[in-house]
């Protein structure tokens, strides 16, 4: 009984790290594209002539943005869909416990 | 998913496991430690660079007063980069064009295979016996740091080479005064060693999320793949090439700021 209350720990604190890593990193992301966004048009506003050039900056800064957030969400996707490193040890521990 | 049989659990783990040598006893197997290569990665990377030296090389030897195809590409290409590297490198150093063409055109090329589907290579290769296979060289994170050390060696050797003595004294009196020489020197340490770790994640971390929800996508019913497969597909066309295009920008503008002195 006490192993299957350890292993619904687990698997809640699991899934609760899972969906801040993906929370977080699409939060800091869609700030920064926000930011970035407005920041471009507003500059192609004022000096319609600086479009091209500006346009390849604001994809170098988006490459940027995008990168870390991206390894974070892997994570979480990570942690939800393939096998959870931290419940099999726990699992690995049950079992060598009960052998003994 | 083309193997049945197999949870989604292990069909990921699955698709994650490189083929690699162990470089102690010359077997595939996984217990190398340090010594083991993985061999998917080496032999990808090293195939698509040779193709893509000969399709250039093609491209010269052919060169015509009308342009063709191909060369028309290849000019398109190269101009682009100059250009690039012309607006950013105000130094004289002829090879920095030439090193930013080549990294970015082959990690594009390593990034474009992510477009192959996922379960294409390595089950065409489980007939012949390979019992993994990694197809994208860039989501190993040994590929980027290749590349990426490559490029800090570059950093500290045109450090050296355009300051010389006066390198020292930068390092020692930038930002704060010569009298907060530590932490001067501590700074820029960190801000040189920062440079190869952030390029290689960065790339790394892209194309292994790609390829993951590749792989995930591919855990779907069949039935319904082709929907999230096309829309991850036609955005990933962009990120493959916004992240060559990055490697390639980023290295140049590290290599001017090696040369630019305070």
């Amino acid at each position: 009984m006490e192993i299957t209350s350890i292993i619904g720990q687990v698997q809640g604190y699991s899934v609760l790290a899972a969906g801040l890593l993906i929370s977080f990193a699409a939060l800091g992301t869609a700030i920064g594209f926000g930011l970035l966004g407005g920041k471009f048009l507003e500059g192609v506003a004022r000096q319609p002539e600086l479009g091209p050039m500006l346009m390849v900056r604001m994809f170098i800064v988006a490459g940027l943005v995008d990168a870390f957030a991206a390894i974070s969400i892997v994570m979480g996707l990570m942690l939800f869909y393939a096998e959870n490193n931290f419940l099999s040890s726990a699992l690995a521990a049950a079992r060598s416990s009960v052998g003994a | 998913m083309t193997e049945s049989g197999m949870n989604p659990g292990k069909y990921i783990s699955h698709h994650l496991e490189h083929l690699t040598l162990n470089l102690k006893t010359f077997t595939i197997d996984n217990n190398g430690g340090f010594w083991t290569l993985n061999l998917d990665t080496m032999l990808v990377s090293v195939i698509i660079g040779l193709s893509l030296l000969i399709i250039f090389r093609l491209a010269a030897t052919r060169m015509q007063e009308v342009p063709g195809r191909l060369q028309n590409f290849a000019e398109i290409l190269i101009d682009y980069v100059d250009n690039t590297v012309q607006e950013i490198f105000h130094h004289k150093a002829t090879f920095v064009s030439s090193l930013a063409l080549t990294i970015f055109v082959w990690i594009f090329a390593m990034n474009a295979m992510d477009l192959l589907p996922v379960d294409f290579l390595p089950s065409v290769l489980s007939i012949f016996g390979v019992p993994y296979f990694k197809s994208v060289p860039t989501a190993d994170p040994n590929a980027t740091f290749a590349m990426s050390l490559t490029v800090f060696a570059l950093i500290v050797f045109f450090n050296i080479k355009a300051k010389k003595k006066l390198l020292l004294k930068e390092m020692l009196t930038f930002p704060f005064g010569i009298w907060l020489f530590p932490v001067n020197f501590l700074f820029r340490l960190i801000e040189e060693c920062v440079k190869p770790i952030s390029l290689a994640l960065r790339l790394f971390g892209n194309m292994f999320a790609g390829e993951l929800i590749f792989i995930l996508i591919a855990i779907l019913p069949w039935w319904i793949q082709w929907g999230p497969g096309a829309i991850w597909a036609i955005f990933h066309i962009l990120i493959i090439t916004l992240q060559a295009f990055l490697f390639m920008m980023l290295t140049i503008i590290y290599l001017s700021m090696a040369h630019d002195t305070h």
